[in-house]
Order: structure tokens, then sequence, then C-alpha cells
């Protein structure tokens, strides 16, 4: 067991919790197709940490209460948030714009009193530039467990509203028929991802916090097509990289705990783009490769049906590789008889489509597929009756 | 008054009006085609390309972390697309997938590498440093006429002038092709336009006035003016060309205003320190948008 220390291990346990909840509300803002609306919310946090820190300091205090800055974050953004949601309801204005004004004000804003802080008091600062990308060395203790707290009740509030939000993200007419209004479901959710963000501001950072919405609900959606699967997927997702992130940069100073985090994310939705089933590189790859195959094996077929002689050089490999073909490119007897089929098959195909009752079979000739695949042994007979019978009248 | 203005206020002005208008400018193409989000994304990796055209060079010069920052930008493009096509997702998410990832990865490299010495780090990327940007051999508005003088401007600003032409060229030689294939790509192909790559010329030209803007401002400036003065713009008339013409005033409008806001301001409140000139131009192009969008006359779209 590797010893990290006890803040560390509520660090970690509380980025992994975190994770999760992550994993899973960025999983429906996929779905809904409102990633982004998350760099919003987090940029828009700068301007409420620095306002609170200035209330702290004119009400006598050190200003370095995480509860209350992050209290302000979340105020800020929420004030973000309704000016995205106003900007796009109220403007022409499309929601990328809203999401892209929202964030450049707001956080230029931030900045602006950042520099009024330096100004009143300079050192006294010191820590509200963690906030941006995110630090955890050297956190006190209380606000490790207020992050170990945040991201465990942001992981309960999201398994409450897991079914409704659900539905929502799956087909949200249906869900209105079902009773739920879509939008207060939508406000909900934004809120969560709001929650996630303020409490990822100290471990994560308010610049890299989007991606923890992001990265997993991606890398999820490439392995399943089941919306309650992408958000299971992209909630273990989020743990694992919250945890394994947190654990790794509390193994040397160098290792900045947001950006690891971040980078373990991107490498499981890299191992997911690549190695996902159906839907990732390699099984397409895979798909084009067994297609080839069966492409060449077919024509190749074919040209020795009707006594070709194949000078393709994969399509020859392809044939002498089952036997098929002798070197000198003369078909065996093994070739014989598969290329006869072949040209059986291709002729049933060409009588099938050349009958218009057949309509709705001969859509489904692609060259490839053998027609026994849609067709009984009984229809087969019978179509080779019928070939026999209108060959014998012609 | 003169003499302090001329050598430590007006470059700053003039590289931030410059760098507000060559974002602006093309900003306005990206907003039509919902493309608003690109300058946000190029101005993102552009850390991790300038930290690794430092690593390579191992010095802080100019050129090799510009041509780093183009490199990270156009890799960068190449990504979003080829995330988007081959994973099917949808480009906002791609966009996101993209830019978290090299960011994160350009703050490590950052904190890995050893840049104790050197002025590089995530805030000047973030910030810039407006303020610095100062012409120590100007004695005064005369400073102007004078060729020594001039040689010793802020190389800053050159550049700037230069990044600024080369975007103006480029709307102003592809007004009608831009402007046709943004409204209607469809319309724009029967009529022969390569409207594909008109497309990746205006994401290319704006990641050239996003880098350029980035050295001399910080990316808050960048992704503000690609963003605020085009919609303020927008709300304000139906016009293409009106609009183009506005979102330069308003961009302008902001950096200088900006600027004075946060250089005198506190001055006139009785403060002896200056504020973020960056963070308060973002503000201010904030600030229009708010009243455009309050006031407005086409905040919602066609009127009757």
């Amino acid at each position: 067991m590797i010893d990290i220390g006890y803040n560390a291990t509520l660090v970690a346990i509380g980025a992994g919790l975190l994770g999760i909840a992550a994993g899973v509300i960025g999983a429906f803002l996929y779905l809904r197709k409102r990633s982004l609306v998350s760099d919003a919310i987090s940029h828009a946090t700068l301007p409420g940490v620095a306002l609170a820190f200035l209330v702290m300091v004119a009400l006598g205090g050190d200003g370095r209460n995480l509860v209350a800055l992050l209290a302000g974050a979340a105020l800020s953004a929420l004030a973000g948030l309704g000016v995205v949601h106003w900007l796009n309801q109220r403007t022409r204005l499309g929601e990328d714009a809203a999401i892209g004004a929202v964030l450049s004000v707001f956080f230029g804003f931030g900045v602006v009193l950042l520099t009024v802080i330096q100004t009143i008091g300079a050192g006294r600062q010191a820590g509200l530039e963690t906030f941006l990308l995110g630090s955890t060395a050297g956190m006190l203790r209380a606000d490790a467990w207020v992050i170990a707290a945040g991201g465990a009740l942001s992981l309960l509030a999201c398994t409450i509203l897991r079914r409704p939000m659900t539905m929502v993200s799956f087909d949200p007419e249906y869900a209105a028929t079902q009773g739920l209004n879509p939008a207060r479901v939508d406000m909900a959710m934004m809120a969560l991802a709001l929650a996630v963000t303020v409490v990822g501001l100290k471990i994560v950072g308010l610049i890299l916090i989007v991606a923890l919405l992001i990265l997993p609900a991606v890398a999820a959606r490439f392995w399943t097509e089941r919306s309650e699967v992408v958000a299971l997927l992209a909630g273990l997702f989020g743990g694992v990289s919250g945890t394994a992130g947190a654990v790794i940069s509390s193994l040397a100073p160098d290792l900045p705990t947001g950006p690891i985090i971040v980078l373990v994310a991107a490498a499981v939705f890299i191992a997911s783009l690549l190695l996902a089933p159906q839907r990732g590189v390699m099984a397409g790859a895979l798909e084009w490769l067994r297609f080839r195959h069966r492409v060449h094996m077919r024509q190749g077929l074919l040209a020795l049906a009707h006594g070709h002689t194949v000078y393709e050089p994969y399509t020859m490999r392809l044939l002498r590789g089952a036997g098929l073909i002798r070197a000198d490119g003369v078909a065996t007897e093994k070739g014989r008889a598969h290329a006869a089929r072949a040209a059986l098959d291709e002729r049933r195909w060409q009588h099938l489509r050349s009958r218009s009752e057949n309509a709705a079979l001969a859509a489904r000739y692609d060259g490839l597929t053998p027609v026994e695949t849609w067709l009984t042994p009984d229809q087969i007979a019978t179509l080779d009756r019928e070939m026999t019978g209108s060959g014998g009248a012609a | 008054m003169g003499a302090e203005f001329v050598a430590l206020s007006l470059p700053p002005i003039l590289i931030g009006s410059l760098a507000a208008l060559a974002c602006a400018l093309p900003g306005n193409f990206l907003l039509l085609r919902r493309q608003a989000l690109i300058g946000d994304a190029i101005s993102h990796v552009v850390l991790p390309g300038i930290v690794v055209g430092f690593l390579l060079t191992g010095t802080v010069s100019t050129w090799p972390m510009l041509l780093g920052a183009a490199a990270a930008a156009l890799v960068a493009v190449g990504a979003i697309q080829l995330i988007q096509r081959i994973g099917r997702i949808e480009p906002g998410a791609a966009m996101g997938v993209v830019f978290t990832t090299l960011f994160a990865a350009g703050v490590l490299l950052l904190e890995q590498s050893d840049t104790s010495n050197v002025h590089l780090d995530v805030q000047h990327a973030l910030y810039g440093n407006l303020e610095s940007l100062i012409w120590i051999d100007a004695t005064g508005w005369q400073s102007l006429l004078d060729p020594e003088a001039l040689a010793w401007m802020p190389p800053e600003l050159i550049r700037m002038a230069l990044v600024c032409l080369i975007v103006m060229a480029f709307i102003g030689l592809l007004w009608r092709p831009l402007a046709i294939s943004t409204f209607d790509e469809g319309f724009a192909r029967t009529l022969g336009i390569p409207a594909t790559l008109l497309g990746l010329a205006l994401v290319t030209v704006s990641a050239i006035a996003a880098v350029a803007a980035f050295d001399a401002v910080g990316s808050i400036i960048v992704i503000a003016m690609f963003i605020c003065p085009p919609a303020t713009a927008r709300l304000m008339t139906d016009r293409l060309a009106v609009q183009v013409a506005l979102s330069a005033v308003f961009a302008l409008v902001s950096a200088v205003v900006g600027y004075v806001l946060a250089g005198y301001g506190p001055i006139w409140l009785g403060y002896a320190d200056a504020v973020s000139a960056a963070g308060m131009i973002a503000t201010v192009s904030g600030l229009l948008l708010a009243a455009a969008a309050l006031v407005g006359p086409r905040r919602r779209g066609q009127s009757a």
C-alpha cells in the first residue's frame, strides 16, 4: 500500500467521489448536447471567489475560509449561468456565443478583482491563484474534509436525481408525458454541474474542471448506446481519473493535481476512442479489413467460375491461402466447387431481383451475402424450380 | 502628461486596440457560423505550444514560441475535426476534449521544466502583460516623428499591426465568398465557392490573430474580443457589413476605455496601483454586450 498521508488520502477520496459525480452529470450534459455550458459556469466562479475574499477581509477576517470562498464561487457561477440562459432565450445569440461571452467577461472581471486584492493587501491574497489550476499541496485538514464531504453530497444528489435525468436526456418529450418538467430537470442538472464545479475548484481548478465533466462522458459514449449505461460508465471513468490523478500527484512535488487528473481522464478517453467495440477506431479498421476480405474473395470466386484468370495480387493471396487455386492460378478441385457455389448464388440473386414481387428481398442484395442467409431451404428449392422452369421456356 | 503618456500608455493602448480589432473581425464570421468558441479553444492550446517552443529552443525568444503556438493551434483544430468525424461526437464536446487535454499537458510540461529563471508562467499566458509594453525611448509626441526613437517601439506593436493588416486583407478580398458561404453553405457550393476550404482558411486566419494577440495581451482579451464585439454588433443590425464595422468600433472602444479605466480609474478613486488592463478590457466589452442585449434594436432577431 502506498502511504500518501492522511490529507492526501482524504483528497484522493474526495477527488474520486467528485470524479464519479462529475462523470455522471457530464454524461447527462453531453446527451443534452450542453457540455460546454459547464465551461461558462467554471470561469464565472472567479469573481465570486474574489468578492467573497474581499467581503471577508472587510469584515475583519483573513479571507481564507474555504466554505465562504466556495459559496461566493457558487453565487457568481449561478449569475453566469443565468446570463447564459437569458442571452440564449431573450436575444438572437446562440448558446455558443452566450457561453463564450459569459466565460470571458466574468473571468476578465475576476482578474480585475484579483489585481484589486493585490493592491489592497499585498501578500494576503496568496492562495486565490490556486483556484485557477487547483492545488492540493499543503491543504488544510478542514479543507480536505470540505472537499470529501462536497464530493459525497454531489454524488448523493446525482443518485437521487438519476431517474428523471435519464428520462429527460433520453427523450424529453416522452419524459414530459410522464409528468416530468424537462425545463426543471434541466435546471436541476445545471445546478448539479454547478455544485461539482464549485467543489472541484480547489482540486482541479476552474480552467480545467470542465474536463472532468466532458472527458469521462465522451469516453463512456463510445462503449454503449444506452443512456443509463453511459452515465454509469462515465461515473466509473470519472472516479478512476479523480482518484488515480490525486494519488499520482501526491507522489512527487512537481505533479500538479488538476492537470494530472485531466490527463488520466484523457488517457481513458483515448483508450476508449481506440479500443471500444463497434464505435472505436480499431473495431472500425477490423470491420473494414473483413469487408475487403469478403469482397475480394467473392469477386475472385466469380472470376474463377467464369474461367477468368485472377491477376489482382491481394485476391490471389486470399485464394491461394484458402487452397482454392494453385500457384499458377489454376483452380483446385475445392476452388472449382466454391466458385460454382458462388456463381449459383449470384444467379439465384439475379433471378430474385428480376421479379418485382421480391422487391423487399432484392433490396438486401449487396453482392456479398449468400441468398441462404435470407431464404429457407424450401424457398430456395422453389426458386431453383422457377429458374429451371423459366430457363426451359426460353 | 505628454511624454509620460506617449512612453507608457500609448503603446499598450495601440497594441490592445490592434489585438482587439484582429480578433473581433474574424469573430463576426465565426459567430454567424456558430463556431464562436473556436477562439476559446485556440487560446487554451496556445499554452502547450509556447512551452514546447521554449523547451525546444531553451530561450524565451518570440519566434520559436509563436511558431509553437501556431503549430499547437493547427494541431488542435485538426484533432477537433478528427475526433468529431471518427468518434461521431458533437462539436462542442470534441472541442472540450481537445482544449482541456492540451492545456493540462501544457501546465504539466511547464511545472516539470525549469522555467524558474525565465518569465513564463500560466498567469502570464492568461492575463498577458499589456502594461509592460512600454516605449522607453519616447520623450513626447515628437518621438512619433523621430526615426531613432521609432526603432525602439515595442516589437509587439509592429507584429500586431501586421497581423491586423493580414486579417483585414483576408476579409476584404474574400468578402463576398465569405459572406455567402457563412449564410448558406449549400448555395455557396453551387456557385463554385470552395466552402470547406474557405472555412478552414477562416479558422487559420483566426488562429494567426489569436496567437499574435495572445503573445501581446494574453488569452482573456483574445476570447472576449472574438465574441463580445461581434455579438454586440449582431444585436444592433441585420446587415453583415454594418455588423462588421460596428464590431470594429466596439472592439476599439473596449480596448481604449478598458485600458484607461484600468490604468487611471484607481488613481481617480484615490488608490495608488492600476488594476489588470486585460481584465478591464474584457469587462468593458461585456458591459457593451449587456447594454445591447437590453436595448439593442435587433436583439430579438427578425423584427416586423
